[in-house]
């Protein structure tokens, strides 16, 4: 009498005993979701202050250094900036994290490709995911390197805080046309990324059981997509076109 | 009509396989997909060139057995399975690639051929209602609302034929698998093992070497019973649930 | 469509009507053997009968259920049913099935919904009258006791399959549908959308799936039963090939259950699955299971016509679309080529309504379907030329979407009409649909007693692998019913009276049944091989096909099965000598599968040409031409043929012996039909 699980003879696997729902696909998904999320409501309010440029220097450089001692004096200068920060990181990971698990899983979910495959349904920003996703990090690092760690500006080759001027620090890096290209297509990848995460994290959650919830959730997504990367778009084609100075 | 066909044929599991191209010709529009492919087996035959193998069952649309991937799409361009597919959706003249359902979950038996023996075990982990024999109470002694009843229907109609997995970038089963937490769940028999059922159901998923589901919607798109994308939704929240309930 | 008018038949021979037993038909291709009889069924009131039978068979006690161990040949309705509840109780089960999966049985394939004598809707449906229109649906060929436990027991399996989460349909209260299915006068039929044997399916695949998971329960796909072990006059076993690796395998048990399904594909266009086959049956037969009734065969008028010669299965569509389509051809041979829509009113024959005026169209399945070869045999027949004529007649929904509107016969038959468009690539609403009868559904099978046991110890037969219930005709939505009554409610308890006496002595693959039913299965196989001849398998499955369709099909007359049995004995001789079967016994080799089915279709073919040879009347689906009333219609002969034939494989060489059991009927009165 063979095993009576499996298919004599065979090494096909057989059943899982002492499953636990926190071990499962769908909880790395919820893991994706939910980090994912994080940075929706992050880069919400990352366009907002960047919008204030159209407010003018002294309004910008405010906001700015007023994040630096929101929540004082029960947190210490820097509190909020750090706590973000801690808080992104961890998303980040979790995201990346969970990413590079999922797509592993996938490409062995398909050891042998297609000579020929459609992909009749998907919108192609479901396709752009994973490269999208390693486009952004980059983009960030550079992001980082450019406006938080090193301020670099590319324009007068200083780096550092010397200026301690934020505002200056935008205009001059895109007056530069090429960075501002760099930006904008790291904007139109945040879209295509939002446009099918939003709509996928909703998914994830379970918030989208009918037809018409599907279909709400999809215009939403869109919606920010455009809101999102249309809004920080805004800036730095402001400066290119001398409407910001 | 005239074609070329360009079909995998593979000898047995270890085989590596490749695809082979056949030209075929006097088949009339009013032919089955299959059919086609048994005019095709039939000149192998004669030839002496051993015939393509291929699953096909009832031949009109149930038991999912027939599972081809017809130009890069499951069950050809039109939505519905292999075996209802007719020639009438080609033209004379065009070439037609042939492959068997590309998963690592599906193991290829031989040349159009797939194992779809995991879907049987994702069932045997869970998908069903305990109720033995004789056990059963009066059958209206619970009423269904017809809403829920509906929507069990609805997602039970799915055949089991794997074309999801097929279409899906990710190789994931989840559709298939939504489709059986959704039926099952929407019914007050299946309320008592819902949670457990969900843990159990996903965790043999991932065990068969299942990708993951990103929510790209090409396994609905692929599914030759309509089977909705909701059904995905309510296997996440089933899920969700589960765990809250400390499953 | 089978509450017809009854007027009670007393040896009614109004015109020159031979008495009985002058006409031996058959004589010359069969031996008479004894007869033979149920001695199963208890006796007293019919309505005790199944209780007493249950309480009279012995149990086995559950610490001795896991040391015994059952085979079972097939996972549909009745196969997959058995071994869920075999599994729950304990035994030690092994399921067989073909398919990549039990669930692709071809149960999953029927349509139209599950009778059960719930009486829910209060309109006077019973036991009784299910179990009396079931007999008389069956032209008082089959088993009274059976036919009564059938009945008895359709109402827990709809409490059995609910409790599963099949999802019936339902009212807006929450409480189940039913509709009034097949032209009967009560609404005791539950369905699921047109999908209710794909949700009982996956029903009774589930609950096997679970028992699977606990251990009582092996599958065994892509396993074909080739062999039955019959040791010591005990069936003890089967040899199967897997055919992914073409090893022969040797399976032993303390019983066999067959559960195969019908052997419909012997003409081979039929509404059957590709693999539906009769091998695992006819190897039994072989071995000494009757064959019983093998020329009852159901065949469904309202079919998609055959398209070609390259046809490999027939699609079937729900009857109900007789209810508001016409159904005509032209009256003039030489219209058949034209557009139906050119056709003027006056040139067109409805000829239902016109043989037939107070049927009409809704005339039962076997006349609408006899009719319907008797116009296209004349040349009147419609569609693409296959062969050398039109096989098709046209059902019109013209009048009716005048008199209802197209959204009214759109909300109606929506499923249907695109199922056709999809096939024919012609639309409905424009074009009239065109029918043709196809073989559906076969009563015949291997004979049984009230415990579902065949003739051979040990060997249990259920669902449409059996005779038993049905008798010459079967009623629309009762093929499910059995096939569950069987799997979930008979067969558990009848196989644990033949269990109390187990476990059997062990034997071994040593054993010289074994190695004899060994020999015997790579013999054939090797031999499949070796031919090498010119003609491929499916080449002489459609020659058979043509044979059975045109001769054993709905009409018979002596001369031409005489004719048929000829053509299959010299189908058989060609086959043996110019089969070519390419590829290796060792893989994958769908070509070999066939041919072993093909093999046994033809003898199966002859048998079938035989027994209807034998059965001179008209009965239930068959119209036989020597046995009509003067208006031409079905005449049955109770006096000669009120029983069962059951067959015996006479050997190789030798004619099949025909026993006898007669048919009492005690709870119901015979009748004859009429409806003119």
């Amino acid at each position: 009498m063979a095993n009576p699980v499996t298919t004599p003879g065979s090494k096909r696997p057989t059943l899982v005993d002492g499953a636990r729902a926190s071990r499962t696909s769908i909880a790395l998904k919820l893991l994706m979701a939910l980090s994912g999320l994080a940075f929706v409501g992050f880069v919400l309010g990352h366009m907002y202050g960047n919008l204030k440029a159209f407010s003018g220097h002294d309004a910008f450089n405010e906001y700015a250094y007023h994040l630096k001692e929101l929540g004082e004096p029960m947190l210490p200068h820097m509190g909020f900036i750090w706590i973000m920060r801690g808080g992104l990181l961890l998303a980040l990971i979790i995201h990346v994290a969970c990413a590079i698990e999922l797509t592993r899983r996938a490409r062995k979910a398909r050891p042998v490709q297609y000579v020929v495959k459609k992909h009749t349904g998907a919108i192609p920003a479901s396709r752009l995911m994973r490269w999208g996703g390693l486009t952004l990090f980059l983009f960030i690092v550079w992001h980082l390197v450019n406006f938080t760690f090193g301020k670099v500006n590319v324009e007068t080759g200083e780096t550092g805080d010397a200026a301690g001027d934020p505002y200056n620090l935008l205009v001059d890096t895109f007056d530069v046309w090429w960075m501002t290209l760099i930006y904008l297509v790291a904007m139109a990848m945040l879209g295509a990324h939002l446009h099918h995460g939003v709509w996928s994290s909703m998914q994830t959650l379970g918030l989208t059981g009918t037809a018409e919830a599907r279909a709400r959730v999809k215009t939403i997504s869109f919606a920010l997509a455009i809101v999102i990367a249309g809004g920080f778009s805004l800036v730095p084609i402001a400066v290119l076109t001398g409407l910001i100075d | 009509m005239n074609l070329t066909l360009k079909i995998w044929r593979q000898t047995d599991a270890v085989d590596k396989g490749k695809i082979h191209t056949y030209a075929i010709s006097g088949i009339s529009q009013d032919m089955s997909f299959l059919e086609m492919l048994d005019v095709l087996n039939e000149q192998l035959n004669e030839q002496g060139e051993e015939p393509v193998a291929f699953d096909s069952d009832c031949r009109e649309g149930i038991c999912g057995m027939c599972s081809l991937m017809i130009n890069g799409e499951p069950h050809g361009p039109e939505v519905t399975t292999t075996c209802q597919l007719h020639m009438r959706s080609f033209n004379d003249g065009d070439t037609i690639t042939i492959e068997p359902w590309r998963s690592g979950a599906f193991p290829v038996v031989k040349d159009l051929v797939v194992d779809r023996s995991a879907f049987d075990r994702i069932i045997q982990s869970g998908g069903y209602i305990s109720a033995n024999t004789g056990s059963a109470p009066e059958a209206n002694s619970v009423p269904v609302p017809r809403d829920n009843a509906v929507r069990a229907f609805n997602v039970a109609t799915c055949i089991g034929c794997g074309a999801c997995v097929a279409a899906c970038p990710n190789g994931s089963a989840s559709l298939f698998l939504g489709a059986k937490i959704t039926h099952l769940g929407e019914l007050p028999q299946g309320q008592p093992e819902r949670w457990s059922r969900v843990v159990d159901m996903t965790a043999q998923h991932d065990h068969e070497g299942f990708g993951g589901c990103t929510n790209i919607g090409e396994c609905a798109a692929a599914c030759p019973k309509e089977i909705p994308l909701d059904v995905i939704s309510q296997l996440n929240k089933d899920l969700r649930t589960a765990m809250r309930h400390g499953h | 469509m089978t509450d017809m008018p009854d007027t009670t038949l007393t040896s009614d021979r109004s015109h020159d009507e031979p008495s009985p037993g002058q006409y031996d038909d058959a004589a010359g291709y069969y031996t008479l053997g004894e007869p033979i009889a149920d001695t199963k069924a208890p006796a007293g009131d019919i309505a005790d009968r199944w209780q007493t039978r249950k309480f009279e068979a012995r149990l086995v006690n559950p610490a001795n259920r896991r040391k015994l161990s059952i085979i079972i040949v097939g996972t549909g309705l009745a196969g997959g049913a058995a071994a869920a509840t075999l599994g729950e109780a304990g035994y030690n089960v092994k399921s067989f099935c073909y398919q990549d999966s039990p669930r692709r049985a071809h149960s999953i394939a029927a349509q139209g919904g599950i009778n059960a004598a719930k009486n829910y809707k209060e309109d006077g449906d019973s036991t009784h009258r299910l179990f009396y229109d079931t007999v008389k649906g069956g032209d008082y060929r089959s088993r009274e006791s059976n036919v009564y436990r059938l009945a008895e027991v359709s109402t827990n399996i709809i409490d059995q399959c609910v409790a599963q989460g099949v999802p019936f349909a339902r009212e807006y209260g929450g409480l189940l549908d039913n509709r009034s299915f097949g032209g009967v006068q009560v609404s005791r039929t539950f369905y699921a959308r047109g999908q209710t044997g794909q949700q009982l399916l996956i029903g009774a695949y589930q609950a096997m799936e679970r028992q699977v998971k606990l251990g009582t329960v092996t599958e065994y796909t892509r396993h074909e039963m080739l062999e039955v072990i019959v040791a010591d006059g005990q069936a003890r076993g089967i040899i199967a090939r897997d055919m992914v690796t073409g090893e022969i395998e040797t399976h032993l048990a303390d019983v066999v259950v067959l559960a195969s399904g019908g052997y419909g594909n012997v003409f081979y266009l039929s509404t059957n699955a590709m693999g539906s086959n009769v091998t695992a049956a006819w190897r039994a037969h072989r071995k000494g299971a009757y064959m019983a009734n093998p020329c009852y065969t159901q065949i469904h008028p309202t079919c998609i016509p055959v398209s070609g010669d390259h046809q490999s299965k027939l699609t079937l569509m729900s009857e109900s679309l007789r209810n508001d389509g016409r159904i005509w051809v032209p009256k003039k041979a030489e219209d058949c080529g034209k557009d139906p829509r050119d056709i003027p009113e006056e040139d067109r024959d409805y000829y239902l309504e016109r043989i037939y005026p107070s049927f009409g169209n809704l005339v039962p399945r076997d006349i609408a379907s006899r009719q319907a070869k008797n116009m296209c045999d004349e040349g009147r027949g419609v569609g693409p030329m296959v062969g050398d004529f039109r096989r098709g007649v046209y059902l019109d929904f013209k009048d009716a979407i005048a008199r209802l509107g197209k959204d009214a016969i759109e909300e109606k038959y929506d499923n249907l009409l695109d199922m056709y468009e999809r096939i024919t690539g012609e639309n409905p609403y424009e074009v009239p649909m065109r029918i043709y009868p196809a073989v559906h559904y076969v009563m015949g099978g291997l004979w049984v007693d009230y415990d579902l046991q065949s003739t051979i110890k040990g060997l249990f037969v259920t669902g449409e692998a059996n005779f038993s219930d049905h008798g010459a005709n079967r009623l629309g939505a009762s093929a499910l019913m059995q096939g569950l009554a069987d799997g979930y409610f008979v067969l558990p308890h009848t196989i644990r009276d033949y269990l109390a006496d187990g476990p059997f002595p062990e034997i071994g693959e040593d054993h010289p049944a074994v190695v004899e039913a060994r020999a015997d299965v790579e013999g054939r196989i090797e031999k499949f091989l070796s031919i090498n001849g010119n003609r491929s398998v499916d080449s002489f499955h459609r020659e058979l096909g043509h044979i059975m369709w045109e001769y054993c099909g709905m009409e018979r007359t002596a001369e031409g099965l005489r004719k048929a049995i000829d053509m299959i004995r010299e189908l058989k001789r060609e086959f043996w000598s110019d089969l070519k079967v390419l590829g290796t016994a060792d893989s994958l080799n769908q070509s070999l599968e066939k041919a072993g089915r093909v093999a046994d279709f033809i003898e199966l073919g002859e048998l079938m040409c035989i027994d209807a040879l034998n059965r001179r009347e008209s009965c239930g689906g068959h119209f036989r031409g020597e046995s009509q009333t003067e208006d031409g219609e079905a005449l049955r002969h109770d006096d000669e043929f009120a029983y069962v034939a059951a067959w015996e494989w006479g050997g190789q060489d030798g004619t099949p012996i025909l026993h006898k059991e007669e048919l009492v009927y005690t709870a119901i009165e015979m009748k004859q039909r009429s409806y003119k």
